[in-house]
């Protein structure tokens, strides 16, 4: 509720709002516009089919005909709205009928699958071979001209865009386990159809019909303005536009006005569908569509308290990150973390999922996407210069030049269209300038030093043309690029095979001993951790919980939570997993007021649900955050 | 190159079922085809003549496969209201139509592309807000009222620009008139397809700078300006180019109302100058071209997009 995070969410709500807005006014004008057509014969309007030589192209104002009148002097506001009757009566029925035959073909395809799924689908594909107004023209062709005509022409065409979102929609669930628990209970397939499929594909119907239904108003006024649609003496706002063609220079409002009505109740739909799309499609309703910003928004509440860094390579100071999006509760995903590297040294930071170690890593650097990560507070120090306090070029110096990032997936962390050797060369010559065939050989060298085998043909492939072990050998290279002090590597094996997992682990703690390389590893595996880094924090909910050198933490554990992970690690030579730690972390959005760890801790009493719990310190090297430890200072 | 084979060759059973739709829909039209030629006080007999003449007598199949043949050929029979072989018309009416539509189809592509990276880039700015309503109204606008509005304005009141044809009557000819000529109706053409291809390419965009190799690129210390040009667009490019395929339809098929607002001698009026008169072989011969033309373009974009992304293989 405070200001600060009012702010964050500021762009995101107002975006939201604006759109809502906007689905709000197209609401409004069309209903004014519908109600005003369907209340056409009740209004006070003259016979719009009445015709007045006499009068015959009067002015907009005229006595009589707010809106003039036409060459054959009918009043045009009554033409208008009669007008726009027509125009939206033959726009919803045919949407409706292209709803309805679409969502029929789309579900048949989509349920019965196989030969019918394949037969409909050809056929749909056929249509959608023509042009979209040809084949409308082709059909009112066949059918010969008439507003009937021209909507059934308008309907058909459309009918391959529901059928084809229908389909998808529908073959997505129809092996879910509540249609194949229907199918088994002997139930009929038209009423599983009616009962299971059509309420769940009914919101990509709606989202469909939302799509459409402006075109199709506008293709069926475009049909009459061709004289294809509507023939006189009936007139819908096409055929007027196009009856006051032939007058536009004598008397232009006679077709700019039914024009500019069929503008209104198109644009007024459209902006309404986008409203009813952003609400009924889950992703662009959590705003998850917002654009990452270059760094994360950085809002210390603290920015005047300053540490006095020490000698340390890399020292973290009270980090803070949070989540906020509009309409979520806010996640408080690191609640002021403390770390110290130096130079040379490795730091394994371990925790489960969801502790915010892989956040933490990401922050540092300023890397956390945001929207919706926010740096609510702390320091980070590289050689004693604030990061989190430096401008984006200076950042962006420091990016990939002095700290380098290996990520989790490598598949997802390149370029999925650029070759390995481009992505290289790219990432050497954007910190040192150098013609491109140096940056190239530089590259190769890279590749042989990670033990990339035949690297020169390597280099000319791209990532999906490697196996994972190799991509994530690119990936280490991609990050030893510019002889970096620090590498922050999160999880680089967890997404790859045992054995490949164990190379990669090798190639990294070669690297790290050749060029005297400090490393944070981010993990969640004891095991792996004990193999590379000297010292270890434990994070948990958004805090370190103990600290300390490797091997006196594993031989000794403070912390029941590490005690816990420890006893969860899979033996290093075989032997099975060990049950995990039972019950689940809390969530980032209702963190408890004391131990975050309290509800899952045998060793819980009621002083450690009571307040916050400091970190203390257990011996020279060593913390912990815990009121009864398992080893005692 | 195997998989330039293979999309060539699955090319070709969409234009025969194409060619089917098109045969069975206007062979069998209500009303006769002979009357319509030789007009309500025709003999039986003439009737009958004409439709032998016309092969109208033979079995349904037959004469689709004769038709066939024959527009294998080349010949698309005589429309009999111009009284001139059809292909000769509608070539010359469908080079109109391309000319313009090919403008259209550049302009579109290029501003849809400007305004959907603006946007995305400056997602929820004042311009992205501005440009994303513009858009709006853009996929919104009736294209035969923007180019009677487009005429008032730049001929009518200015007199800046011609109003209509392709070329001036009267000492016209050459490119500088072409291009005098082109610009209102490839403006009112494109505004529509500018409005879809800028917003796909926003979305598309905004979905690709979330993903991670975006941030991977940053965390390498790769400038903004070459994340976003570079490595975002490349990617969100292999889902806007089928789009812009799709595009090429509704332009094709979009040109019908400008060309019938600005007099343009194309294959989009002769249609419907030809639906009017009932000159059926007209109908089928322009629909068919115009069909196997863009089932054609899209096999392009096809090969581009793969040639774009070298994850399709075959
Ligand atoms: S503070 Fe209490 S609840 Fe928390 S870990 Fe220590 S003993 Fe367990």
């Amino acid at each position: 509720m405070s200001g600060a995070r009012f702010a964050a969410s500021f762009a995101a709500l107002g975006a939201l709002l604006l759109r809502h807005r906007l689905a709000g006014l197209g609401a409004l004008v069309l209903l004014v516009v519908a109600a005003l057509a369907a209340a056409a014969p009740l209004l006070p309007l003259p016979n719009p089919d009445l015709t007045d030589l006499a009068n015959r192209l009067q002015r907009p104002g005229a006595p009589g005909h707010p809106l003039g009148t036409d060459h054959l002097g009918r009043d045009l506001l009554a033409r208008l709205v009669w007008g726009t009757r027509l125009s939206l009566a033959v726009g919803v029925f045919a949407s409706l009928i292209a709803a309805l035959a679409g969502s029929c073909i789309g579900i048949a395809a989509g349920f019965f699958g196989g030969r019918t799924d394949n037969l409909l689908m050809r056929g749909i594909d056929m249509l959608m071979a023509f042009p979209y107004i040809l084949l409308a023209l082709a059909i009112v062709a066949a059918l010969g001209p008439g507003l009937l005509n021209a909507l059934y022409a308008v309907a058909i065409v459309n009918i391959p865009f529901f059928a084809r979102s229908v389909r998808g929609a529908t073959a997505a669930i129809a092996h879910r386990e509540f249609v194949d628990a229907a199918r088994l209970a002997g139930m009929r397939n038209w009423r599983i159809i009616g009962g299971e499929i059509l309420p769940n594909v009914a919101p990509v119907i709606t989202i469909a019909m939302s799509t459409t239904i402006g075109w199709m108003i506008l293709e069926t006024a475009g049909l009459s303005f061709l004289g294809l649609g509507s023939q006189p003496p009936q007139a819908d706002l096409g055929s007027m536009l196009g009856e006051g063609r032939n007058l536009l220079i004598n008397a232009p409002h006679v077709s700019v006005v039914p024009g500019a009505m069929i503008f209104v109740v198109v644009v007024s739909i459209n902006l309404l569908g986008d409203g009813v799309r952003d609400w009924l499609d889950p992703r662009l309703r959590a705003g998850q569509l917002s654009r990452p910003a270059a760094v994360t928004r950085i809002e210390r509440a603290d920015a005047g308290a300053a540490h006095r860094p020490d000698g340390a390579l890399l020292q973290v100071r009270g980090l803070r990150t949070r989540f906020v999006s509009a309409g979520a509760r806010t996640q408080y995903a690191v609640n002021g973390v403390d770390l110290t590297v130096d130079a040379g040294q490795c730091l394994g930071l371990i925790g489960e999922s969801g502790s915010g170690k892989s956040v933490t890593a990401l922050s540092l650097l300023g890397l956390a996407p945001s929207p919706p990560a926010v740096i609510g507070g702390g320091r980070v120090y590289l050689a004693g210069e604030d990061l989190l306090a430096a401008d984006f070029e200076r950042l962006r110096a420091i990016r990939g030049r002095r700290v380098a990032y290996i990520f989790q997936n490598p598949m997802a962390a390149l370029h999925p269209l650029m070759t390995v050797g481009a992505q290289l060369t790219e990432a050497i010559r954007c910190h040192r300038r150098m013609p491109r065939q140096a940056a190239l050989d530089e590259a190769l060298g890279l590749l042989r030093q990670v033990r990339m085998p035949g690297a020169a043909a390597r280099a000319r492939q791209y990532p999906h043309e490697l196996s994972g072990g190799m991509r994530q050998r690119v990936g280490i290279a991609l990050a030893l690029a510019n002889a970096p002090e620090l590498v922050i590597a999160d999880e680089p094996t967890t997404a790859l095979d045992v054995t490949v997992q164990a190379q990669i682990l090798q190639l990294l703690a070669q690297l790290r001993r050749e060029r005297n390389l400090a490393l944070i590893f981010v993990t969640h595996d004891f095991a792996v951790l004990s193999q590379l880094c000297d010292r270890v924090a434990v994070m948990y909910a958004g805090r370190i919980v103990e600290s300390g050198p490797t091997h006196d933490i594993l031989a000794r554990p403070a912390h029941p939570y590490t005690a816990g992970l420890i006893r969860c690690a899979p033996r290093l030579g075989g032997g099975r997993r060990p049950a995990a730690i039972p019950g689940l972390p809390p969530a980032a959005d209702r963190l408890p007021r004391g131990c975050a760890f309290a509800p899952r801790c045998a060793r819980r009493r009621e002083a450690c649900e009571a307040g916050k719990v400091a970190s203390t310190r257990l011996s020279a090297a060593r913390r912990v955050r815990c009121l009864y430890p398992l080893e005692a200072a | 190159m195997r998989y330039c084979l293979k999309r060539l060759m699955a090319v070709v059973p969409v234009l025969l079922g194409l060619t089917v739709i098109v045969f069975s829909m206007l062979a069998f039209l209500p009303g006769d085809p002979a009357t319509a030629i030789l007009g309500p006080y025709a003999t039986p007999d003439n009737v009958e003549r004409l439709n032998r003449q016309l092969g109208l007598d033979k079995p349904p199949a037959q004469q689709y496969l004769i038709w066939l043949g024959n527009i294998l050929q080349g010949d698309f029979g005589r429309s009999y209201s111009l009284n001139r072989p059809v292909l000769d018309e509608v070539l010359e009416r469908f080079s109109a139509t391309l000319v313009l539509a090919g403008a259209a189809l550049l302009l579109c592509t290029l501003w849809g592309i400007l305004i959907g990276v603006r946007c995305a880039v400056a997602q929820y700015g004042w311009s992205d807000r501005l440009l994303t309503l513009a858009a709006v109204a853009g996929i919104s606008v009736p294209s035969f009222w923007l180019g009677l509005l487009a005429i008032l304005a730049f001929s009518v009141h200015l007199r800046w620009l011609p109003a209509s044809g392709m070329f001036a009557v009267y000492g016209g000819g050459g490119a500088a008139d072409l291009v005098r000529h082109l610009i209102l109706p490839a403006l009112t053409l494109s505004v529509v397809a500018t409005g879809v291809i800028a917003r796909l390419t926003r979305s598309a965009m905004l979905e690709v700078l979330r993903q991670d190799f975006v941030c991977a690129a940053r965390a390498r210390g790769i400038g903004e300006r070459r994340v976003i040009y570079r490595h975002a667009f490349k990617a969100a490019l292999v889902t806007i180019i089928p789009v812009i395929g799709v595009q090429a339809g509704f332009v094709l098929g979009g040109a019908v109302y400008v060309e019938t607002v600005f007099q343009w001698p194309g294959v989009g009026r002769m249609l419907v100058q030809a639906i009017s008169t009932r000159d059926i072989q007209l109908v089928q011969g322009g629909v068919v071209v115009v069909a196997a033309s863009y089932v054609l373009f899209n096999l392009l974009a096809d090969l581009a997009q793969h040639a774009l992304d070298p994850k399709i293989k075959t």
